[in-house]
């Protein structure tokens, strides 16, 4: 049997290999560095301020763009990747989870975030965010719940409030909603927090505790769409007569029980870091069964490997 | 064993005849649970340890437990092309093994049945002769009374190795090979049960059979299932990655890769669903390790929007699609070969795809590799279309030279100075890929995407960026077409009739062109691997020949063509394609295919 003999790729100009740079010898990157397009979102949107928080993690926290991927779905706010200069993919609806999961799995040495809104994270792809939360991916996942379809001009959406009137529910909505804090502290996610984007001290609190958190870390961050919701987080606002009301102190983030009464409030609800606790992630397991394995054939290329299995098959 | 068997007879010890054959059919019927697949399985294993020819075929029911089930095992000295029209022997277990699978035996062909369950009728003694052993009860008495009648798998093993003379020690090495794992007690009982049935005297009512020399073949065999070969061509080819869901016929590579991967550093994952392990491991493939899915015709269906996705963004990844009988669920335990138009068109927009089908056992390991290659170096999705005939058939092939075929692409995260992802500069459009990882000096970083995009990746709505890319996809894999090789005719390069197939049709088209050239027919056949695109050349073959018949196992369709014929009239405009279709769910017989030629030529005529 011949195989098919390919010829080697074209060689495309930029492709030679730059010069090594030193850790020590670099700067960490400025916001200037790290901004790509100018976003596509409505002035006003509260997805901006998420973005430039994003922004600010990544300087305060000295990330290079080679120790990050940024991935999202579809919607408003899941065209976050554009507007960020650093390697990302912008996937297709509601499936940024297990895309993000394969590349967190595929590469270690990465901190992947996903970004997406409601309609991404709880209708088209909720069956994987309950997986990616049961099986504690290690990457960070915000959800920008705006409560409403935007990039489809305004129908209801899984965390639509009761009432609320859409192009699809004009006499007001009629489903319950999905509660995002419930929804993940059921399905087993380790780290389950919720900020707004009015309060960026706030947000990026949150963003650093999920991302120094080892495990699926699930942020939601409550973020206005001006347009086809406004004023849906007035409430949340203490500067608009609202009230932001963060987790209480004595709050015991490793009890389950207590995360779920807290919410379960009623809106605006809690602020903060709801659940938290330590499990060992997917990508924990799955290296410790490759070590499991490895062990066995320690030494071996890979062709020895499979010669293995095609000697038992003679 | 092709003709009424007993040309060179000669008395043996016993004082019953021994046939020298040259090839023989047979047949074992029984219930899924039984173990039948395992008598084929060590069958097969023997064949390809005794440098003969084997290649088998078996139907399973699709519950979950029990149900008729067969394994057809043909093993010959010369080339064994496909698992034969007719068998030589059934072994049947119970009555309605018996009944159902008595006429699948040439005339004058001999079943061997368990007299435990089965009683002869007066109307198939005239045709066929019968061997009536009472195998349930012979089982227990080998092995025991607790053991019931389970073993009888392996005394049916043993009565088998008498009659044709096999190797009784390799075959004792072979069992023993397989249950020294189970504990001391099963091999022995096992072993026990094997000889019990190896030993027993059939003698006196009917002759045994002895092969003629296998002719030296001066390479080693190794012998296994299509699904296997197949896995292992993904491992050779240095996939570290795959994600899946369960799904019939498609689950034992999934199984497969789970267990073996973790060796060589990578991880086999079992998703929620079919989109998840789609989007999973276009997720690894983006971060630059060498990544696979797969499924069933259904999981095919659901997989449609990501690999849009993959081939919009160009991301490398092998999907492999064991397709079954559809639409919908379909005969999820029986063949066809009717994904072949979701395989090349199967998602919204304009979004050529790569599709290869493997012919045979051998080649699923090869092809697997092969759709590695084409994937890294095209940047696409590529569809390993194969089908439930080679997936679960054993065959044996020369062992591969594993030290010059293993690949192992570790992700390159050399920084570089600059990167496009979707340079329009390049020719041909074939693009280099830089992952995630890695710094790009420039600091210029790139987007995979699905919206049209501009050489970034970034979203451009420019009716000149949609047509450039759009031909960037396209100009691909037109590049791609000229470096596959043109598919060699099996017989004559002109004649009458040539047969056109692809996938397990391969076979039994070769042993239809040997049967009605054997006869004095003008008659030969072409095997196409390369799907889509189509290798160039093959339009001057079709003019060498009078008539092209595409043999397919899918439906004829609204005009006359399946799938494949549907793809080369398109492509060729030639209105001498025409097709032989069938959906009965099984494989081709050489004899159906010789007899739809002439019902063809016939109307062609009229």
């Amino acid at each position: 049997m011949s195989q098919l003999q390919l010829a080697e790729p074209p060689v495309h100009p930029g492709h030679e290999p730059a010069a090594p740079l030193a850790d020590e010898a670099r700067e960490p990157l400025k916001k200037k560095q790290i901004a790509a397009d100018h976003p596509t979102w409505c002035p006003g949107c509260g997805d901006f301020a998420v973005l430039s928080l994003y922004f600010k993690l990544i300087e305060k926290r000295g990330l290079w763009q080679e120790k990050l991927a940024t991935v999202a779905g579809i919607g408003c706010s899941s065209r976050f990747p554009y507007f960020v200069q650093g390697h990302g993919a912008h996937f297709i609806h509601g499936r940024a989870l297990p895309f993000a999961t394969g590349v967190s799995l595929a590469r270690p040495d990465l901190h992947v975030f996903a970004f997406g809104g409601d309609g991404d994270a709880f209708s088209i792809g909720g069956n994987h965010f309950n997986h990616t939360a049961r099986k504690n991916l290690n990457l960070t996942y915000v959800v920008m719940d705006n409560f409403v379809y935007g990039l489809t001009k305004k129908q209801t959406s899984p965390t639509s409030p009761l009432g609320f009137k859409s192009k699809t529910d004009m006499w007001g909505a009629v489903d319950q909603p999905i509660n995002p804090m419930k929804q993940a502290i059921a399905a087993g996610a380790t780290f389950v927090a919720r900020t707004t984007h009015t309060n960026p001290k706030h947000v990026l609190e949150v963003f650093e505790a999920a991302l120094d958190h080892n495990g699926f870390s699930f942020v939601e961050c409550l973020s206005e769409c001006v347009e086809f919701f406004p004023g849906a987080f007035n409430e949340t606002n203490p500067r608009k007569g609202g009230a932001f009301d963060e987790v209480p102190e004595d709050h015991d983030v490793t009890d389950e029980l207590a995360a779920y009464k807290l919410a379960g409030a009623d809106f605006p609800g809690y602020f903060g870091v709801f659940y938290k606790v330590d499990r060992p992630t997917k990508n924990e397991l799955e290296a410790g069964i490759n070590e499991k394995f490895q062990a066995k054939v320690e030494g071996l290329k890979p062709w020895q490997i499979l010669r293995q299995n095609f000697d038992r098959m003679k | 064993m092709s003709e009424a068997p007993a040309p060179a007879s000669a008395e043996s010890e016993g004082g019953s005849q021994v046939s020298k054959i040259s090839e023989v059919v047979i047949r074992i019927a029984g219930n899924s649970q039984d173990g039948i697949q395992s008598i084929g399985g060590f069958l097969a294993r023997l064949a390809g340890r005794s440098e003969q020819e084997v290649m088998t075929f078996m139907t399973i029911p699709s519950t979950i437990s029990g149900g008729p089930s067969i394994f057809q095992v043909r093993v010959g000295t010369g080339e064994v092309l496909s698992a034969g029209d007719d068998a030589d022997v059934l072994l049947a277990f119970y009555q309605h093994s018996y009944e159902n699978h008595i006429e699948s035996l040439k005339p004058g062909g001999v079943v061997l049945y368990d007299s435990d369950h089965v009683e002869e009728k007066e109307e198939y003694r005239e045709n066929y002769r019968h061997v009536g052993i009472p195998i349930s009860s012979l089982t227990v008495e080998a092995i025991g009374g607790t053991a019931r009648d389970k073993g009888k798998n392996i005394f049916a093993l043993g009565l088998i190795a008498r009659t044709f003379d096999l190797d009784s020690e390799k075959l004792a090495g072979l069992i023993t090979e397989k249950f020294k794992g189970k504990g001391g007690k099963v091999l022995e009982n096992a072993l026990a049960g094997f000889h019990a049935g190896y030993g027993y005297s059939i003698g006196d009512v009917f002759e045994t059979f002895e092969f003629h020399e296998a002719e030296g073949k001066n390479y080693e065999q190794v012998v296994m299932a299509g699904n296997e070969a197949l896995a292992y061509g993904l491992i050779a080819g240095g996939v570290r990655f795959g994600a899946g869901y369960p799904i019939t016929p498609w689950s034992d590579i999934m199984e497969l890769l789970r267990r073996e991967l973790p060796k060589y550093g990578g991880s086999f994952i079992q998703c929620e669903d079919e989109i998840a392990s789609v989007a999973m491991a276009i997720g690894a493939g983006f971060a630059g390790v060498v990544s696979c899915t797969g499924s069933s015709g259904p999981g095919i269906s659901l997989k449609s929007e990501a690999l849009g996705w993959a081939q919009m963004a160009e991301i490398p990844l092998v999907v492999i699609d064991v397709q079954r009988g559809g639409p919908s669920t379909g005969m999820p335990t029986n063949i066809e070969q009717s994904d072949l138009n979701i395989a090349c068109y199967g998602a919204h927009g304009d979004s050529p795809r790569v599709v290869v089908a493997p012919s045979d056992v051998e080649d699923c390991f090869y092809i697997a590799i092969e759709a590695v290659n084409i994937a890294r170096k095209y940047n696409v999705p590529v569809l390993v279309l194969t089908d439930q005939a080679i997936a679960t058939r054993i065959e044996a092939f020369a062992d591969p030279d594993l030290e010059s075929i293993v690949q192992e692409f570790p992700p390159d995260l050399t920084p570089v100075k600059d990167h496009k992802p979707y340079d329009l500069s390049v020719p041909d459009g074939v693009t280099t890929r830089v992952v995630p990882g890695t710094r790009i000096e420039s600091g210029q970083y790139p987007i995979a995407t699905g919206l049209e995009h501009n050489e970034m990746g970034h979203p451009s709505a420019s009716p000149k960026m949609h047509m450039e890319m759009m031909a960037k996809r396209r100009n691909k894999l037109k590049a791609l077409a000229r470096e596959l090789p043109t598919p060699e005719v099996y017989g004559p390069n002109e004649g009458n009739v040539l047969l056109v197939g692809w996938g397990s049709t391969q076979g039994p088209m070769r042993e239809a062109v040997d049967r009605a050239r054997a006869k004095g027919d003008s008659i030969s056949s072409l095997s196409i691997r390369h799907i889509n695109p189509l290798p160039e050349g093959l339009e001057e073959i079709f003019a060498g020949f009078h008539h092209v018949h595409v043999v397919e196992t899918n439906d004829e369709g609204l005009y006359g063509f399946g799938q494949l014929g549907g793809l080369l009239r398109s492509r060729y405009a030639d209105p001498k394609i025409k097709g032989i279709n069938k959906t009965d769910g099984l494989t081709w017989k050489v004899r159906e295919i010789l007899e739809r030629v002439e019902e063809k030529l016939a109307a062609d005529q009229a």
